[in-house]
């Protein structure tokens, strides 16, 4: 009974969130004050419905009700509660379901906290949100119901995939969609905007938040699914350039250029035609990125079971989205006016080299993910394109995205003079190449490309120097008192572009020198990685909640001394499946040492694969400061004193206009 | 209207076209260069007889399947009763290239799971499998009576593809 309740609650909120998407909208172009005022308690309602469905269904698969199909298909009863929890998620169904309890989500906050918006705008943005809801919640019912029932009921689950059974795995997609879906409020914002034909400067100041905090939380779900893809995969990869990574950070590139464009647009009144289109290539993206994932079209790690029926769904959605936000777009974006004037040199023309990089740089994530796609569709044949692509792409558009990251925070708005920013810069130049040079030497071995990417790294940072004793210089007090002076979102970006020095540091080291063994070793074996000695000590059986795991120690030494043991494990799921590798990893601050096993050959003696991966961790740190730039930079005065003078007077509108 | 803003949608409408093709192809196929060229000739030591080299020459006339196997392999105890099925039917020879394994373990693997194989050969270095393009197992080739490869299925056979496209293949090119 009660999954049938979380199905009907479902249907009902189609219902609901057909109503958000039709009325709020058609009065809000024909100002009638009570279908506006409609927005906020129908987009409510919206929520209430589909957090009912959602926690259904979530509770089926915490209680183990084998009845419904998703849940017999993806959990089993000896799978410890947080990742039966956790496999609500993990299938194809699931997965949809949190799409649609994020959207709902989402559009709740926008209803909750934009008090001081006029009520028009609301209405509009809460109706484009109805409509994109109305799509998935449609597609969640036709094509990938997750409360169907099975008869006989099974006795016992299929299981959780092994690979998804990791508390890396509890996080990354909630995480993911969050900042998946969270550009859809930049999307409803620039599509109202485009309604009204107002787009300036007030635009841009509603949306950025929102903006960035969609983008806050894309940054870490990418980062955490790296993560996790290096744990389990055994192998040592953090990226693979796997079309749904690609998927996952083709909106990231471009939020990336939607954050920094929307500075523009609200300090400076100009690029609001490239900053709308941003906003919409952002969401459209989150769009194709589930399309490419969902209809199978590709092949990935990630696939889950494919249907052409959903593919055809989802394709036909996306004209209707993408191909609808863009035809508006084309038809209203002129009658917005081009904006103040800049000069070659200036703040403005780096931030727009900024955004054109990154959208290069998503260009050509797009094009090495769908290549094999359009050969294949004009029948030239069948390939595959790797990471030497996109590695080869990437650097060269990324170096002088990073050159201008140093320059752009030190530039003047309108106009700047190349002779003053060599004359503020000239030190930080000079400090990053000497560094650049010297560390590589110090490290052990010099390698051209080690310096190469020590050098983009140590600019970013001594240009933030400079940029901070600039800021502070004029200033009286103590070292607190300056920092307290300036605004958060100062610090945030300050944050956030030390980020990518940190995490630039990390790839360069990792990759420049990182070893690994691939080894036969036999109980009492030894094999040398860099200064460790690694001694492998046999194996042993345990015995997980739902799997039986060989279980090999390595014992590892450094200068004769032995300073840990490492248990890395292969682990059969009484379920079934594929054996899963889970390696042993010690981190730090200067790398990780990372074992896993291989396959066993026979006579006690395995396969074993030992790394070293220095300053790893780096990368994903890098990450996360970028994360904490974002949320530092929302916690700025301006947003929070904004919000309660201006409210007063918008309730009292709002109040009136319901009338 | 000003030409330039409908640049995105006209990208936007080709990409989708695209998607749309992409929608009816599964990438997953990838048809094998060797398809319709000679099998590769190999003459190798059998599995039960090492003393008895057996080769491609001795199958010429037949129509025949190549199925790489290993007792390592985890995906191969997932087709072999289609195999023992297939080869109970005796609708055509399967010969067993018994891939980078020891003989040993290999025949314990066939007394345990059952031999569906006419003979199997020993490819103890993979120098066949890399003739073959063999890049994992298991791998099944059909090859006609002339000695060209007509088919390949990469990875275990399933009962779907040996229904579609084995079973009708073996038969029609038996008529031939």
């Amino acid at each position: 009974m009660i999954p049938e309740l979380g199905h009907f609650a479902l249907m009902l909120a189609l219902l609901i969130a057909a109503i958000q998407g039709t009325l709020p909208i058609i009065g809000a172009a024909r100002r009638m004050p009570a279908w506006i005022a409609l927005a906020r308690p129908v987009a409510q309602a919206q929520f209430v419905f589909v957090a009912f469905a959602w926690g259904v269904l979530a509770y089926s698969f915490i209680t183990s009700d084998f009845s419904v199909a998703n849940v017999a298909e993806n959990s089993n009863s000896e799978l410890p509660i947080f990742y039966r929890f956790a496999a609500t998620w993990g299938s194809h169904e699931g997965s949809m379901m949190l799409w649609v309890m994020m959207l709902a989500a989402w559009t709740l906050a926008v209803s909750l906290k934009s008090r001081n918006l006029p009520d028009v705008m609301v209405a509009r943005v809460l109706g484009v949100m109805g409509l994109v809801s109305c799509g998935f919640i449609l597609f969640v019912l036709w094509t990938s119901n997750p409360f169907e029932r099975v008869f006989p009921v099974p006795a016992n689950g299929r299981d959780l995939n092994p690979l998804l059974q990791d508390p890396g795995m509890v996080v990354h997609p909630p995480m993911l969609y969050t900042g998946y879906v969270g550009f859809s409020v930049a999307f409803a914002f620039a599509v109202a905007a485009l309604l009204s034909g107002r787009l300036d400067a007030t635009w841009a100041r509603w949306s950025r938040p929102w903006t960035t905090v969609a983008w806050c939380f894309l940054t870490l779900g990418i980062m955490l699914g790296s993560w996790w893809a290096y744990y389990t995969l055994g192998w040592g990869g953090w990226w693979f350039w796997d079309p749904v990574e690609n998927a996952s950070f083709m909106p990231w590139l471009v939020g990336t250029a939607l954050v920094h464009s929307l500075v523009v647009t609200e300090k400076r009144g100009t690029f609001k035609n490239w900053t709308v289109l941003l906003a919409i290539s952002a969401f459209s993206l989150s769009l194709v990125g589930t399309f490419l994932v969902r209809s199978g079209v590709l092949t990935s790690v990630h696939a889950f079971a494919t249907d052409p029926r959903r593919g055809v769904y989802i394709l036909a959605f996306l004209v209707i989205v993408i191909g609808g936000s863009l035809t508006l777009y084309a038809v209203r974006a002129p009658k917005v006016g081009v904006g103040g004037r800049f000069e070659l040199v200036s703040r403005e023309s780096m931030l727009l080299a900024n955004n054109v990089l990154l959208l290069a740089a998503c260009g050509s994530v797009l094009l090495g993910t769908l290549y094999p796609l359009f050969l294949d569709a004009l029948n030239l044949g069948k390939i595959s394109v790797g990471p030497p692509y996109f590695d080869s792409v990437f650097v060269p558009l990324m170096t002088p995205l990073v050159f201008l990251m140093g320059i752009g925070p030190l530039a003047r708005w309108k106009e700047a003079e190349v002779p003053d920013l060599w004359r503020r810069l000239r030190w930080a130049l000079a400090v990053s190449v000497v560094t650049a040079l010297v560390v590589p030497l110090i490290a052990g071995s010099f390698r051209i490309l080690v310096s190469f990417g020590l050098l983009l790294a140590f600019w970013i940072v001594a240009s933030t120097v400079v940029n901070i004793r600039e800021r502070t210089r004029g200033m009286t007090g103590g070292i607190i008192a300056r920092i307290r002076r300036q605004p958060r979102s100062y610090w945030g970006m300050i944050l956030a572009h030390l980020g990518v020095a940190v995490f630039i540091i990390g790839v360069t080291l990792v990759k420049g020198y990182e070893t690994e063994r691939d080894v036969q070793m036999r109980v009492g074996d030894t094999v040398s990685v860099g200064s460790y000695v690694f001694r492998f000590d046999g194996v042993t059986e345990r015995k997980g909640p739902n799997y039986t795991a060989a279980r090999g120690a390595v014992s590892v030494s450094r200068n004769g001394t032995v300073i840990e043991t490492l248990y890395p494990e292969k682990r059969a799921y009484n379920a079934g499946g594929m054996p899963m590798t889970n390696a042993a990893i010690d981190s730090g601050i200067t790398g990780d040492i990372y074992v896993s096993m291989g396959e066993p050959v026979g006579g006690g003696a395995w396969i074993i694969r030992v790394y070293s991966k220095p300053f790893i961790t780096w990368a994903w740190a890098g990450f996360v400061l970028m994360a904490l730039g974002g949320f530092l930079a929302l916690m700025d005065r301006r947003y929070r004193t904004q919000a309660r003078p201006a409210a007063a007077p918008a309730r009292v509108a709002g109040a009136a206009g319901a009338d | 209207m000003n030409r330039k803003l409908l640049i995105p949608l006209v990208v936007f409408v080709v990409l989708c076209g695209f998607l749309f093709a992409g929608l009816w192809r599964d990438p997953r196929e990838v048809p094998s260069p060797l398809v319709g060229k000679p099998a590769p000739a190999f003459n190798l030591a059998q599995l039960d007889a090492p003393d008895k080299p057996f080769g491609t020459a001795d199958m010429k006339g037949q129509v025949w399947l190549l199925n790489v196997w290993a007792s390592w392999c985890v995906s191969c105890r997932e087709e072999h009763p289609l195999l023992v099925e297939f080869a109970k039917a005796k609708i055509a020879p399967v010969i067993g290239l018994n891939y980078k394994d020891q003989p040993a373990p290999g025949r314990q693997w066939l007394a345990q799971n059952g031999d569906p194989y006419t003979t199997s050969v020993q490819d103890r270095d993979g120098r066949v499998g890399i003739d073959y393009g063999v890049y994992g197992v298991p791998e099944t080739f059909v090859i006609d009576k002339a000695g060209t490869i007509r088919y390949k299925q990469i990875g275990p056979i399933t009962p779907e593809a040996l229904e579609k496209n084995i079973l009708p293949l073996v038969r029609e090119l038996q008529k031939s």
